[in-house]
């Protein structure tokens, strides 16, 4: 679990770096006007155009139809950003290619025929890129494209249209949150083409402080220009939020660390946590760790715990579904933590 | 009306709070509200949403006349379709539609022109397009300056590479 238990470049504010290109199969309808058996089609030249190539990237994928997945399964993967919310529901026709480290999956049959991300830990998007763009050109050998000479790789909808690009960066921005300074920063950042989502991307909500930060324009700009742009907005935002979390702490050194020493133990020592509530404290425990304040926890153990204490991940950790996932929660919490702490 | 809060700025917000059937009412300006904390005033919306909104913005009875016949020949799609879901059917769709689709680029992406990545398949047979295009118009001129050697030449080294592009 790359992006999850190894730490990155700026890896206190800045969680991971992520792109998604889209891609289309040349002479196929786009997956909204595909038959069952076009769907199918798809996933086998997909599936074939890496496992049968002989590039050493392409020896580390695993190939997985959601059909023969458990829902607790399906959620794992979406919990771990392996696959998008919507893939889930065309499961009947839906595949996904990942590959050992988990840094790269290639969903196949979401909304364009071929949606290919990688993730790593911290500010690195030039590096995501550089291997997804290989991952690109493996598939490439053996599928053609869906190009247009004048508007670039074209997708399902008009607005990923181009690059077929989405680079993002997932932030924790507890002191632009707490500063109330979040929606002007949402507000500024849209003027330039960017846009701010919650943990699991558009529509989701902003829950522990997080936000993932990414472009909207993809037609236009080339893929080195989207990234520095976005690497521009993100250092800055990053800026802020330090300024943010040095104005809090002066304005009130006690309250502020109180607030983490609490949020540390109630998570060491309640019987019962929300999702919610769970989000808030980690998010709290996150700054605590970040600015010094708590010094045997790192990046890392809390990245772990996030996905950890998600509810699928729960779920297949006890092995059933519809249980009380709260009093599992905490205490898988407490299990985790008390090793540490 | 002024904000009631900071009495300077116009109010723009009227923001109804009820508690145990207690309402309180107050008109506020943007900052005041968003000071308040109360609600969040930037109210997220996807890209489904805006797309619609962009396309609702042509004039509506220019479209109505289209859209009864405007269909995509090879997929079916359509263009009343792809105004509700905002996704095309395939690669045609961009073609055939392309008459409210590059205004509807443009708003998006301010941009109808991609600069980004070339697929390697594609890029070789753009260039071989490409300089077929600038030798076809070489023979045109060789022709009119009589020069049929030259225009022999040309015109061999156009098939060989039509041969190649239709591979």
């Amino acid at each position: 679990m790359s992006w999850i238990n190894e730490d990155g470049p700026c890896g206190g504010m800045v969680i991971s770096s992520r792109i998604r290109i889209a891609r289309n199969i040349a002479q196929l309808p786009f997956t909204s006007m595909a038959s069952k058996d076009v769907c199918q089609r798809v996933a086998d030249m997909v599936k074939s155009s890496i496992l049968d190539s002989n590039s050493i990237i392409s020896r580390d994928f695993d190939y997985i139809a959601l059909k023969n997945l458990t829902d607790i399964e399906k959620y794992v993967l979406v919990e771990k950003h392996l696959v998008s919310p919507d893939l889930l529901e065309r499961s009947d026709v839906a595949a996904v290619l990942i590959n050992k480290n988990e840094q790269i999956s290639v969903m196949i049959n979401e909304e364009d025929h071929i949606r290919m991300q990688s993730i790593f830990p911290g500010c690195q998007l030039e590096k995501a890129w550089e291997l997804l763009s290989k991952v690109d050109d493996i598939i490439e050998e053996s599928v053609e494209y869906s190009y247009d000479e004048q508007l670039g790789y074209l997708t399902s909808c008009p607005t990923n249209v181009g690059t077929g690009m989405r680079a993002s960066m997932m932030m924790h921005l507890p002191g632009l949150v707490a500063t109330n300074y979040i929606n002007t920063v949402i507000q500024t950042i849209s003027k330039v083409g960017l846009t701010a989502r919650g943990l699991y991307g558009e529509g989701s909500e902003a829950t522990g402080d997080i936000y993932q930060i990414s472009n909207q324009i993809t037609l236009g700009p080339s893929e080195e220009e989207i990234i520095s742009n976005l690497n521009i907005a993100v250092r800055q935002i990053m800026e802020n939020e330090k300024r943010a979390r040095e104005a809090l702490l002066q304005s009130n050194r006690i309250q502020f660390e109180d607030r983490i020493w609490r949020a540390l133990g109630i998570l060491t020592h309640a019987r019962k946590l929300g999702l919610k509530e769970f989000m808030s404290l980690l998010s709290q425990l996150r700054l605590g760790v970040d600015m010094g304040i708590i010094k045997n926890i790192d990046s890392i153990k809390i990245n772990e715990l996030m996905v950890k204490c998600q509810p699928a991940h729960l779920q297949a950790y006890i092995g059933r579904q519809d249980e009380d996932l709260d009093s599992i929660r905490a205490e898988r919490v407490r299990n985790e933590l008390s090793k540490i702490v | 009306m002024l904000c009631q809060e900071c009495k300077k700025r116009p109010a723009t917000v009227h923001l109804t709070r009820i508690i145990n059937n207690n309402k309180t009412e107050f008109y506020l300006c943007e900052e005041c509200a968003r000071q308040k904390g109360q609600f969040n005033i930037s109210v997220p919306f996807s890209i489904n949403d805006l797309l619609a909104g962009f396309m609702g913005m042509d004039s509506p009875s220019v479209s109505v006349k289209k859209e009864g016949v405007r269909q995509c020949k090879n997929c079916g799609m359509k263009f009343e379709q792809f105004r509700k879901i905002g996704r095309l059917g395939c690669r045609e769709c961009y073609k055939q539609f392309s008459d409210e689709l590059v205004p509807i680029l443009r708003r998006i992406h301010g941009n109808t022109v991609h600069n980004g990545k070339v697929p390697k398949r594609a890029g070789v047979e753009l260039r071989i397009t490409r300089q077929i295009q600038q030798l076809k118009s070489k023979l045109q001129k060789a022709v009119e300056v009589e020069n049929f050697e030259e225009a022999a030449r040309l015109r061999d080294r156009i098939r060989e590479l039509e041969k190649q592009a239709g591979q």
